[in-house]
């Protein structure tokens, strides 16, 4: 390699209502390097990268760390309002290989894809009964706070032995976390402290009284303190709540649209592709100087991998804006790649087919309520979706 | 086709199995298990699948 032009600096992407997901400017920096640098609303130089094979370099590059303790770790989220998380015990997705790995394997059994199948009927019953609700509230519904958020928290209640009675509670707290404009911020912090004395008592309880569930089987293991269970549990219930919320939203949308594909199985990781949620989710840092895209990126600067961008790389996927179940590119980084990549994958591919299935089965005359132009998008929080879904029957 | 799996690096993320079941399965601790080395013909593409998506690299192939 010959000497390695300078980084080019560009704007740090600017979200707005009418583009949510800024794709034209993600599209114009894979034109230019590719790796371009940028700053932080509060100053900070920070690298997005943007291109889908540069992505999954920086996703299993051996030293580029998911810590947020390390110096010069992009915290995005702040910098849009959201506290910085301070590092629990367990919340393993902000470690690095080997302490991470101690986590992720006692958990993989229970999101294997045989695990999750089992739980099918589960969540079959939990989207009907959301589904009912709506059609016994009349003709029309908020999709988002009716079905889409509730769907995932409920679900995750049953994967965790939340007890029937509790699942309300549950998931009104996650609802006042997800609530980036109707909440303030002392009520996010507030509902998530309740949300670890619930799961806190949970534990004491499962201690007493195992059951088939989650909690109990992590209790059987012996691996877990109770402090390190604690953090597991509360990174489960927020890493799967809002993103898979959103994705049913957004694809609901989509599918209006649609409605030739309804019941085809390869939608849904279309769907995921095509919407990418999670676009800043994956946040980096190099630990040493790193070498990406014939860039060198030094020891203690961020790095945004933009998977979003990656999943619209033209190198990777022919047309990457259409909906197009039956291309046979799948290498989306919708769930991230690399030793993070998400856990909860499985799970979410088996409760989106079944909420999209259901839904358009006994709601086949279900359209938009308002003019698709006029649906508010989220494009202040850290993840892409939609505030609320007026739809009608 | 030969196919060999490294159950050390496997995360579990379970892409091989969604995409090649004939020959990849998960045991109970959600590791990766190699239920054949030398795939059929028609699983072929779906084991370079598999290699490709596997986010640890976990996959190995060696085509003929
Ligand atoms: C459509 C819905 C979802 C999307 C788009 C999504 C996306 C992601 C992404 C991009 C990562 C990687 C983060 C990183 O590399 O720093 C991740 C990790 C993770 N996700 Fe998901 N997720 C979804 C649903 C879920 C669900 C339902 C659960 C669990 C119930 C879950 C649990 C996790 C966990 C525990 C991690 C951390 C894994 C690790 O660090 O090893 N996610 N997710
Ligand atoms: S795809 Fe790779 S990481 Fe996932 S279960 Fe298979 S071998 Fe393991």
């Amino acid at each position: 390699m010959t000497t390695s032009p300078g980084p080019t600096v560009v704007d740090f992407p600017r979200r707005t209502p009418r583009e949510p997901l800024p794709l034209s400017q993600y599209a114009e920096h894979r034109k230019q390097n590719g790796l371009v640098q940028t700053h932080l609303p509060n100053g900070r130089p920070i690298w997005l990268v943007t291109r889908h094979e540069d992505v999954r370099a920086v996703l299993t590059h051996p030293r580029i760390s998911a810590n947020p303790d390390n110096e010069g770790f992009p915290n995005v989220g702040e910098t849009m309002g959201v506290p910085k998380q301070e590092q629990i015990p367990g919340w393993f997705v902000g470690l690095d290989s080997p302490e991470h790995d101690r986590f992720r394997k006692v958990l993989i059994p229970e999101f294997t894809v045989r695990r999750v199948r089992e739980l099918r009927p589960a969540i079959e019953r939990t989207v009907d009964e959301r589904i009912d609700a709506m059609l016994a509230g009349g003709n029309t519904a908020d999709l988002v706070n009716d079905f889409a958020l509730p769907v995932p928290s409920l679900v995750i209640s049953a994967l965790l032995g939340v007890p029937s009675a509790d699942r309300d509670f549950f998931e009104s707290r996650t609802r006042t976390l997800v609530a980036i404009r109707t909440s303030t911020d002392e009520e996010r912090a507030e509902a998530t402290r309740q949300l670890l004395r619930y799961i806190n008592r949970l534990i004491v309880i499962k201690k007493k009284w195992r059951g088939e569930d989650l909690i109990s089987r992590l209790l059987s293991t012996g691996k877990l303190s109770d402090e390190e269970l604690s953090g597991v549990l509360l990174l489960l219930l927020i890493a799967g709540h809002e993103t898979t919320a959103n994705n049913i939203g957004l694809g609901v949308v989509t599918l209006l649209s649609h409605r030739e594909w309804i019941g085809d199985d390869r939608l849904v990781e279309e769907l995921l592709r095509l919407h990418s949620v999670a676009d800043m989710v994956a946040l980096r840092v190099a630990v040493d100087d790193v070498e990406i895209a014939g860039q060198t990126i030094r020891k203690g600067e961020g790095i945004v991998p933009l998977l979003a961008s990656a999943n619209h790389d033209t190198e990777a996927f022919g047309c990457p804006h259409a909906f197009n179940p039956e291309r046979t590119e799948r290498r989306h980084v919708a769930f991230g790649y690399g030793v993070h990549q998400c856990l909860g994958q499985n799970l979410v591919r088996v409760e989106m087919e079944i909420a999209y299935r259901k839904l358009f089965e006994r709601i086949p005359e279900l359209r938009l309520a308002v003019p698709e132009d006029q649906l508010a998008y989220k494009y202040d929080g850290i993840l892409f979706g939609l505030h609320e879904l007026p739809v009608r029957w | 086709m030969r196919v060999t799996v490294d159950s050390e690096q496997c995360v579990g993320a379970g892409q091989c199995v969604l995409n090649a079941p004939e020959v990849f399965d998960q045991d109970d601790d959600g590791v990766v298990v190699l239920l054949r080395a030398e795939p059929d013909e028609r699983d072929h593409e779906a084991v370079r699948t598999a290699g490709d998506l596997c986010p640890s690299a976990s996959v190995v192939l060696q085509e003929d």
